[in-house]
C-alpha cells in the first residue's frame, strides 16, 4: 500500500510547510466561523447568557443543588438526543424515539416486578436496552433496504409504540420499580473522595490520549501542534474539578441527629451524580464511534453525499441500519434514567415533550438536520440549554406554557443558525 | 502471453427503464495502454465504465479481466481487482475534509483499530505533492471549499494513490486549468509507462491525441469502432463521433482495422 513511489512526478519542489501549520488556534477559529462552520460557539454563549439572566431574576438558581437538580433533569434527555445526533449525521429522522424510550422503561419495570419475573436489575436493562436495539434496527431495515421514508417508517413507530405502552400499563396505570440497579441510574450520588477521584482519573486519562495523540503525528512525520492540545486539556480539567467542587458543595434534607433544636434545618452533603458520570461515558464512547472508527467515519461520508459513499464500497444500507439501532439503544438508556428519576412508568412513558426536546437538544447543540455536520458533544450541550431553561423558569414561577414558548424560540434560532451558516459555507465554497 | 487485454467486455447491454443506454457494446485495453473513450454527450461513455466500476449492473454479455471472466457486482469488487475510477460527477463527500475523501472506504487503521489520521494525513500530502497540486492551502479543510479544480484534483488524487491496474478518468480535466490539465495528462503517461493501464474519457480530441493509444468510439450507446492514434487522424475521429456506424450491424465491414499486437 505504499503509494508515492507510483505516481511521483519528477523534479516538482513544493514550497515547505504550507500555511496550515502556522495557522494560530485565533485564526483557525475565525476562519472557521467566516466559512459557517460554527461548532459549539453559539451554544456556549447561549449557555452563559441563560445562566447570567436566571442568576438574576430567579432567587434559588444559582446554587449548587440547582447545579445538580438541571444535570439530574437533563440526564434522560441528553442519552436520547446522542442517538438523534447518528441519525441526523446520516440526514434521517427518528420520531420513534420518545415511545421507544418508553418501551424500554416498560420493558425493564414489567421484568423487575417481585410478584412477576423477579429479574436481577441489570439482566433488566439489558433485556430492555435489546428490545430497543431490535426494534430500532427494525425499522433502519425498512428505511435502508426498502427504501421507505424514515419519516414515515418512525412516524408509523411513534405510533405503534405509543399504542403497545397505552395497551400494556391500561389495566395496571403504573408500574412501581423497587430494583435497585435501575434506580441508582438517576438516583446515586458518589462520595466526595470518589468524585474527586474521578475528576482527577477523567483529567489524567484525557492527558493521555492527548499525548499519544501528538506522538502520533510526531511519528508521522507532521508538525506537532501542542498548545491547543494543551488548551483542550485545560479546559477538560477545568470542566471536570468545577463539577465535582459544586456537586460535593449541594446538600439535601436529611434527618436531624438525635436532639437538635427543632428549628434546625438539617443536611447532608451530595456529591457527583451518577448520571452526569453516565452523561460522561457515553459521550466519550459515542465521541470514540463517530470521529476514530471507520464505522463512524462512514456515518459523516452518507450523510455527505451517500453516493459517494456507495462508490467508495460502504455498505451505506448497513450504515444506515446500525444508526438507527444506536438510536434505539440510546433512547432505551435515556429511558432507564427517566423512569429511574420517578421510580415508576407510568401511562405518560415516553410521551410529552420527549421526543422534541431531544431532537431540539440536538439541533440546538449544532447538528444539521441536512446530515453529515455536527458533534455526539452537541447533544449535551443543547440539552443542557433546553434543561437550563426549564430549569430557570420553573423556579422563576413561569407556567409550562412559557417554557414551550422560550425553548421553541430557541429552537427557530439554532436552526437558522445552521442554515444561514450552511449558505455562508456554500458561498464560501466554489 | 500478454496478449490477452487486460480489460475486455463482450456485448454488453444496459437499459434504464425504456432507455437502451448499450448495446452490445465490445471494448478492450490493453496492458500498459491509454485507451480514450469519446463519443457525443448521452453516447453511453459513463455508463459503460460504471458498469465496469460496479456501480451499476448491465444486463447481458461478458466481463474479463487478465483473462478472466469476472462478475463485478460492488465498487469493492472492482477495487479488489485493481479498478479505479474518477467519475464525472467526483463522488467526494463534501462535508469530508481532503484526507478523509482521499481514504474513504479504505481508512487507515492502527492496532486498537482507530482510524490512523496521522499516517493518512501525512500520505495524502505526499500524494497531492507528487500529482503537483499546491494550490490547496490545507488538507484538513472541508472539500466543499476547494475550488472546481481543485476537487477534481482530488478525485484525481484520490484514484491514483492505490497500487491499482486499471485507472478510468471520466473527463477528470473538465474544470482544470492549465496547469492542472498538463499533470493529469504527464501523469496519464507517467501510469502507462509503469504498466498501468489507463482509460480516459475526454472531449478534448487534442488531449486525446497526444496521450492515447488507441480510441474508442461511441455512438448513440454502441461501439462504432477503435482507432489506433497513429493511424487516424482527427477528422476521422469527429466523424466517427457524429455519424459513425455500429461495428457490430451484420454485412458492414469494421470501420477500422483491429491491430495485432
Ligand atoms: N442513472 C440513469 N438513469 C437513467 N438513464 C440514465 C442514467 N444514467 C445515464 N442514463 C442515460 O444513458 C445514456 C448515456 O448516458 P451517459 O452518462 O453514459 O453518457 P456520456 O457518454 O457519459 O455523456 P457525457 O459526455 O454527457 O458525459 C443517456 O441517454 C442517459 O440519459
Ligand atoms: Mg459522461
Amino acid at each position: 500500500m505504499s503509494t508515492e513511489a507510483d505516481v511521483v512526478a519528477p523534479g516538482i519542489g513544493l514550497p515547505e510547510g504550507d500555511e496550515t501549520e502556522q495557522q494560530t488556534l485565533w485564526q483557525r477559529a475565525v476562519g472557521n466561523v467566516k466559512s459557517g462552520n460554527l461548532g459549539v460557539l453559539p451554544v456556549v454563549i447561549g449557555e452563559v447568557l441563560i445562566v447570567t439572566y436566571f442568576s438574576f431574576t430567579a432567587t434559588n438558581f444559582f446554587t449548587a443543588g440547582n447545579f445538580v437538580n438541571v444535570i439530574l433533569q437533563m440526564a434522560g434527555v441528553t442519552m436520547i438526543a446522542f442517538g438523534v445526533v447518528f441519525v441526523l449525521l446520516i440526514a434521517e429522522i427518528d420520531l420513534s424515539i420518545g415511545y421507544l424510550s418508553g418501551i424500554a422503561a416498560l420493558t425493564a419495570a414489567t421484568l423487575q416486578l417481585p410478584d412477576g419475573r423477579n429479574y436481577p436489575g441489570w439482566l433488566c436493562i439489558l433485556l430492555a436496552l435489546g428490545v430497543v436495539a431490535i426494534i430500532g434496527a427494525a425499522q433502519g431495515t425498512v428505511v435502508a433496504k426498502v427504501g421507505v421514508p424514515s419519516f414515515v417508517v418512525t412516524l408509523a413507530g411513534l405510533l405503534i409504540w405509543q399504542g403497545v405502552i397505552l395497551r400494556e400499563l391500561q389495566v395496571r396505570g403504573v408500574i412501581q420499580i423497587e430494583e435497585d440497579w435501575i434506580n441508582k441510574t438517576a438516583t446515586y450520588y458518589f462520595s466526595a473522595t470518589v468524585s474527586w477521584i474521578i475528576a482527577a482519573l477523567v483529567t489524567g486519562l484525557y492527558a493521555l490520549v492527548a499525548l499519544s495523540g501528538l506522538f502520533g503525528q510526531q511519528r508521522a512525520g507532521l508538525k506537532v501542534r501542542p498548545l491547543p492540545a494543551l488548551a483542550k486539556l485545560v479546559g477538560v480539567a477545568v470542566a471536570a474539578f468545577g463539577v465535582v467542587a459544586i456537586c460535593t458543595h449541594a446538600t439535601k434534607p436529611a434527618a436531624c441527629p438525635e436532639g437538635t433544636p427543632l428549628a434546625e434545618v438539617c443536611t447532608q452533603p451530595l456529591g457527583l451524580p451518577l448520571a452526569a458520570v453516565l452523561m460522561l461515558v457515553f459521550l466519550v464512547g459515542l465521541t470514540f464511534l463517530a470521529k476514530r472508527t471507520t464505522f463512524g467515519r462512514h456515518v459523516y461520508a452518507v450523510g455527505g453525499n451517500a453516493e459517494a459513499a456507495r462508490r467508495a464500497g460502504i455498505n451505506v444500507a448497513r450504515v444506515r441500519i446500525l444508526v438507527f439501532m444506536i438510536s434505539g439503544i440510546m433512547a432505551g438508556v435515556g429511558g432507564l434514567i427517566l423512569a429511574a428519576r420517578l421510580q415508576s412508568v407510568n401511562l405518560n412513558v415516553g410521551g410529552g415533550t420527549l421526543l422534541l426536546d431531544s431532537i431540539s437538544a440536538a439541533v440546538i447543540g449544532g447538528v444539521s438536520l441536512f446530515g453529515g455536520r455536527g458533534e455526539v458533544r452537541g447533544a449535551l450541550f443543547g440539552s443542557l440549554i433546553i434543561a437550563t431553561i426549564a430549569n430557570g423558569l420553573n423556579i422563576g414561577g413561569y407556567k409550562t406554557g412559557t417554557i414551550y414558548i422560550v425553548t421553541g424560540a430557541i429552537l427557530l434560532g439554532a436552526v437558522t443558525l445552521d442554515t444561514v451558516a450552511r449558505r455562508l459555507q456554500e458561498r464560501s465554497g466554489r | 502471453m500478454s496478449e490477452t487485454p487486460l480489460l475486455e467486455i463482450r456485448d454488453l447491454s444496459k437499459t434504464f427503464g425504456s432507455v437502451q443506454a448499450l448495446t452490445d457494446v465490445d471494448f478492450e485495453v490493453r496492458r500498459g495502454e491509454v485507451m480514450a473513450l469519446v463519443g457525443d454527450n448521452g453516447a453511453g461513455k459513463s455508463t459503460l465504465i460504471k458498469c465496469v466500476a460496479g456501480i451499476h449492473g448491465y444486463d447481458s454479455g461478458e466481463i474479463s479481466f487478465d483473462g478472466e471472466a469476472v462478475s463485478i457486482h460492488g465498487p469493492k469488487d472492482a477495487a479488489k481487482l485493481g479498478i479505479e475510477v474518477v467519475y464525472q460527477d467526483l463522488a467526494l463527500c463534501d462535508n469530508l475534509d481532503v484526507v478523509q475523501n482521499m481514504y474513504l472506504g479504505r481508512e487507515v487503521r492502527d492496532f486498537l483499530f482507530r482510524l490512523n489520521e496521522p499516517v493518512m494525513e501525512q500520505h495524502t500530502a505526499e500524494t497531492l505533492e507528487s500529482l503537483a497540486v499546491t494550490t490547496i492551502r490545507s488538507i484538513r479543510q472541508p472539500v466543499a471549499s476547494l475550488s472546481g479544480g481543485q476537487r477534481q484534483s482530488v478525485a484525481v488524487a484520490k484514484a491514483v494513490q492505490w497500487n491499482s491496474r486499471l485507472v478510468i478518468l471520466d473527463e477528470p480535466t473538465a474544470a482544470l486549468g492549465v496547469a492542472q490539465t498538463r499533470q493529469v495528462l504527464e501523469l496519464v503517461k507517467r501510469l502507462a509507462e509503469q504498466g498501468l493501464s489507463v482509460v480516459l474519457i475526454s472531449h478534448n480530441l487534442h488531449d486525446i491525441f497526444e496521450v492515447a493509444t488507441r480510441i474508442t468510439v461511441l455512438r448513440l450507446g454502441r461501439d462504432v469502432g477503435v482507432y489506433e492514434r497513429d493511424k487516424t487522424t482527427e477528422q476521422e475521429i469527429v466523424h466517427a463521433i457524429t455519424a459513425g456506424v455500429p461495428t457490430k450491424i451484420a454485412g458492414i465491414a469494421e470501420t477500422a482495422p483491429e491491430i495485432v499486437a
